[in-house]
């Protein structure tokens, strides 16, 4: 608001908005503007009821069940060991700290099919970390003579999309935790508070808009993600199929009007979620300053 | 950051250790098994049928496809990047945090719908399918569509690495800079350009990453033809279904190892411009 009144009061000197804004816009509403509104019309030829009904579909209704379930589950786990390892590069000082911290990112860096073929070796039943749980495996055993299948099952969902999300939360906790004044904790301890309390009481509030940040932003890239999941989920369709498989296989029927319907109820969940991270970010900045 | 050493703000060197114990086996068993398992896999039946996969003609044209689709698609979303970055930090109009959030758009929608769109705009039966149909055009299936889905996956990564960063730096030296005489453009190429390189690089860096092992977006709009359409991640996902996993996991590891690269020259960034790119980190 101060802002736009100063930029008022001060006739514009820096030339060249009309270009660089023409072009962002013509850009922007080019590549992404126009073809989501192309979806949106083809979405808008079923009407509300069409859409509804597609939604609630037995199959697709299946496959976003799925598709949220196992995000929820995936993007709870990174909240937790997110925060476990943005404390420990923040807190602790230990040989090998910075490259620890580089590795962090790696799941940005590494392509998503890359991730998938390999979670998908690794966790099959003759895979390193599958054999483990196979029936004769050691850690197997524990789950009866069959062992824990989690390749091919909504198991290997998660456990592709923890491996997606996992910068997310460590990524948006780290700032808060590095500029989080210790004197706030000095003061809990020498009014007698326990480690544990003084985490809980006066740490965590802190980091808390941060924390929820992160586990919504795994949780927005755990919905829409594809390339990681397909080859470990087994896509059995009701059992183990996620919603952005199930429009690539709409497309591949040539059903493009059941493909729309499908992106568009995602999308519809992106958007509020993109909603509440913006309301989010807004509200930690507001506590920040 | 202040060294913190003070027993009361600090655990017992026990819980230290559990934590720091935990959070290393938890790393090693979700980033640190994958990697080694990518190049285990890749080298798995020798050497020579790693460089034979890596040499198969298939393999030099998804090679080539990628380099090229990133060669266009990086460069425009750089110029897109400062354009949207000069107009939003360096003047004041109505609408600039929609806008904001606009250019954001393509991280939140599903890999699968950026590929989708295009092929409700440009496919058969698509809104311009028909026209393009009638004057030989072909985008879908072809090279341009995989540019365009690349284009749209990998669009806010430059220009949110800058916006932060030029808001950050403020108008103050662009406006000395033009009040001695300097037109627009020599005070970008002089003064703003050299205030924002390594943030610059920084983002073409993510967005060529990004560009190079985009998956879902690309196996949309490709058609996976062999030999034409078929980029580096997508030929990993034919390889690997036809159960020739060895040449899947050799071209999968040359990806991993571009991962890897990406990574080293990020934190090398990060160490050593670090300042600079503060303001885009936070």
């Amino acid at each position: 608001m101060l802002m736009a009144i100063g930029g008022r009061r001060h006739p514009r000197v820096i030339p060249g908005f009309g270009v660089t804004i023409g072009f962002t816009l013509a850009y922007l509403g080019l590549i992404v503007l126009v073809p989501l509104g192309a979806l949106v019309a083809k979405a808008a030829e079923l009407g509300p009821g069409g859409i509804w009904a597609v939604a609630t579909d037995a199959r697709v209704f299946a496959a976003l069940r799925l598709s949220f379930g196992a995000s929820l589950a995936a993007a709870a786990i990174n909240a937790v060991f997110g925060l476990l390892l943005a404390w420990v590069l923040v807190r602790y000082r230990f040989p090998g700290r910075r490259l620890v911290d580089a590795l962090i990112d790696l799941p940005f860096a590494l392509p998503t099919a890359v991730a998938g073929i390999t979670l998908a070796t690794l966790y099959a039943g003759n895979g390193w970390v599958g054999g483990l749980f196979a029936g004769d495996g050691w850690l197997g055993a524990l789950f009866g003579p069959d062992g824990l299948k989690i390749a091919y099952t909504p198991l290997g969902v998660v456990v592709a999309l923890v491996f997606v999300g996992l910068p997310f939360v460590v990524r948006t906790v780290q700032p808060v935790l590095a500029d989080f004044d210790a004197e706030s904790e000095e003061a809990a301890a020498s009014l007698g508070a326990s480690r544990f309390a003084t985490f809980r009481r006066v740490v965590l509030p802190a980091i808390l808009p941060a924390l929820t940040t992160g586990f919504a932003m795994a949780l927005a890239r755990a919905v829409g993600e594809y390339g990681s999941v397909i080859f470990i989920a087994g896509n059995i369709p009701m059992v183990s199929e996620i919603a952005p498989l199930l429009i690539v296989t709409r497309l591949e029927e040539y059903n493009y009007a059941g493909a729309s319907a499908v992106a568009t109820v995602m999308l519809a969940v992106a958007f509020v979620l993109l909603f509440a991270i913006n309301l989010l970010q807004r509200l930690d900045r507001a506590q920040a300053s | 950051m202040a060294q913190r050493s003070n027993a009361a703000t600090t655990e017992g060197a026990a819980t230290r250790f559990g934590l720091s114990a935990a959070a290393f086996v938890y790393l090693a068993a979700v980033l640190l098994l994958p990697l080694a398992a990518v190049f285990h896999e890749a080298t798995r039946k020798g050497l020579g049928a790693f460089f034979e996969a890596i040499g198969d003609a298939d393999t030099m044209a998804a090679v080539r496809l990628t380099v090229t689709v990133a060669l266009i698609a990086v460069p425009l979303n750089l110029v897109f990047g400062l354009a949207a970055a000069w107009a939003v930090t360096k003047h004041e109009f109505p609408g600039k945090s929609l806008l904001i959030t606009l250019i954001d758009l393509p991280f939140s929608v599903s890999p699968v719908i950026s590929g989708l769109v295009y092929v409700l705009l440009f496919g058969a039966q698509g809104l311009l399918g028909p026209w393009l149909a009638a004057h030989g055009v072909k985008i879908l299936f072809a090279v341009p569509g995989i540019v365009l889905a690349t284009i749209f996956v990998t669009l806010p990564f430059i220009a949110r690495e800058l916006i932060p960063l030029m808001r950050a730096q403020g108008t103050a030296e662009e406006e000395a800079a033009l009040s001695l005489g300097a037109s627009g453009w020599q005070t970008f190429r002089h003064v703003t350009l050299p205030n924002v390189r390594w943030g610059l690089l920084y983002g073409v860096l993510l967005c060529n990453a990004r560009a190079m092992g985009e998956f879902g977006a690309v196996s949309v709009v490709s058609g996976h033809i062999r030999g034409l359409t078929n980029t580096m991640p997508l030929h990993v996902e034919i390889l690997y279904n036809e159960y020739n996993f060895a040449a899947a996991f050799a071209v999968a590891s040359l990806l991993a190892l571009l991962a890897l690269v990406t990574l080293a020259v990020k934190s090398l960034l990060e160490w050593h411009h670090g300042d600079e790119l503060a303001g885009a980190r936070h």
